[in-house]
């Protein structure tokens, strides 16, 4: 019992692992291809329209797999069992930035062009504009739907299961197995919970500190 | 020398002639008013004296220096190191305000000042509190501008405007937005500065500003002034029969 638990935290220690480092790159990762897939250039924001629509239509399972057996398959390249972790924050990163970039980019297409406007005859150059005028309004837009991205992520990680990567849910599948017991299934799903509701919890506070202008 | 000079001013909106032909000049401390029918091209003019549009064709100088020379009948702005510099010549006061909603007024007031004028927070902040003073706004220095009334709003925008020491204030509709009773406290501000004697360019339906508070009529009419005046002689002996016409309509009789 008492390993059992050990055995499970140390799970739950990779699944929060796996979250907090796929946030970490995604979300900047995100605005940089938001940009891009509005760029003046055809061939950049083409290339990025393609990249998002990949990442939004095909499973995020299929892409854990594509990412850790592709070089082996295509360039004959052995990453060996270390690359298991990296390949999973690799998938989850540019699945997640891919739809980061697409609230973004709504967020970016929604602000008032008076703002631009505005900005411009004050003098703010394009930089200036972007990164004090429109990026901390865009920001309030999309928490929202970048909220419910932030909490799918939390249930996704269980997908690292796919690489064997010994996250909570993998080592609760291994325990039930071996001991016969519900009881890691119950502990997994508490956790899951518990996990989502912090999250939730500190987004909603995220949002709240926010309001102070509409 | 003028603070603003537009000439031959052409400009079109996919192969909708909206300007045919403006020339404009404004002196140190006059007070231009602008009126004309609807989609008469008013705005556009602003628009393109602002920089916001870019002329097809015709010349566009601020204080002698030019933004836009004519080669070949077609515009040709200067660089853009140099429009920057140009934009300190003007301010633009928007119908719709365009405030920033997640900067207090005060920050508003400021932020410009400071970041792209390079002056210190602190005189900054000191001249921004003198502006809100005049505009009866002393108190709503910590607001955000979703806290204040549109007529309030406007007249923060007029000092954001004025925060940036232009020579040259540009006004489209600055009153439209709002309500009767709201309109008054706006264009009371904006007669406050031209006895100061700031050189104001005014696109207005208020016909009663137009008249009392400007040294000049410009009667815009299918893209071209068709008359302009002292504002007695626009609106008692009115020449042109479009501007009659226009008269007769907003002023009901
Ligand atoms: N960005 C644009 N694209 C296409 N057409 C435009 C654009 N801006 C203005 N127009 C057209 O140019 C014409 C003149 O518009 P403008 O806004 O300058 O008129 P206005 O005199 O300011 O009218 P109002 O009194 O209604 O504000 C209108 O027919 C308008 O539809
Ligand atoms: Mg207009």
């Amino acid at each position: 019992m008492q390993s059992m638990l050990l055995q499970l935290a140390e799970g739950m220690a990779t699944s929060v692992a796996i979250f907090v480092l796929t946030l970490l790159f995604s979300l900047p990762l995100g605005m940089l291809v938001a940009l891009a897939r509005m760029s003046k250039s055809r061939l950049l924001s083409g290339l990025m329209r393609i990249y998002i629509s990949i990442m939004r239509g095909t499973p995020l399972m299929l892409q854990l797999l594509v990412v850790f057996f592709g070089p082996y398959y295509l360039l004959r390249v052995n990453l060996g069992s270390g690359y298991r972790f990296p390949a999973v924050i690799l998938a989850f990163v540019i699945n997640y930035a891919a739809y980061f970039a697409e609230s973004y980019r709504g967020g970016i297409a929604s602000m008032p062009r008076g703002q631009y406007e505005a900005a411009q005859v004050l003098g703010y150059s394009r930089a200036q504009t972007f990164a004090h005028i429109i990026l901390p309004q865009v920001v309030k837009r999309v928490l929202p739907s970048v909220t419910n991205e932030v909490i799918t992520l939390v249930k996704d990680t269980s997908l690292a299961f796919v690489l064997s990567v010994t996250e909570m849910f993998t080592i609760a599948k291994a325990i039930a197995a071996a001991e016969k017991t519900m009881i890691p299934y119950l502990a997994a799903g508490i956790f899951y919970y518990v996990f989502n509701f912090v999250v939730a919890m500190l987004m909603e506070r995220l949002e709240h500190r926010l309001n102070y202008y509409r | 020398m003028y603070i603003l000079e537009i000439d031959n001013l052409y400009k079109q909106f996919g192969g909708n002639p909206v300007l045919r032909g403006v020339s404009l000049r404004i002196a140190e401390g006059e007070v231009v008013s602008l009126i004309g029918p609807s989609g008469s091209g008013k705005s556009t003019l602003l628009r393109c004296a602002a920089l916001l549009e870019t002329m097809d064709r015709g010349t566009l100088r601020f204080s002698g220096r030019t933004a836009a020379a004519e080669r070949d009948s077609r515009s040709v702005y200067a660089p853009r190191q140099q429009l920057h510099q140009l934009r300190r010549n003007f301010g633009l006061v928007f119908q719709s305000f365009n405030l920033f909603p997640h900067y207090t007024v005060l920050r508003n007031l400021t932020d410009a000042p400071v970041r792209v004028a390079g002056r210190s927070r602190a005189e900054a902040e000191d001249e921004a509190r003198a502006l809100l003073q005049k505009m009866g706004l002393a108190d709503k220095a910590g607001a955000y501008p979703c806290e204040l009334s549109g007529g309030q709003q406007q007249r923060v925008s007029i000092a954001r405007a004025l925060a940036m020491h232009p020579k040259i204030l540009f006004f489209d509709e600055p009153t439209s937005a709002l309500d009767p009773e709201l309109t008054g406290e706006v264009l009371s501000v904006m007669r406050q500065l031209a006895d100061d004697g700031m050189t104001m360019l005014v696109v207005t339906h208020e016909m009663s500003f137009a008249r009392d508070a400007s040294d000049r009529t410009l009667f815009m009419a299918d893209g071209v002034i068709a008359e302009e005046g002292a504002p007695e002689q626009i609106f008692s002996q009115p020449q042109n029969p479009r501007t009659r016409q226009f008269l007769s309509g907003v002023l009901g009789r």
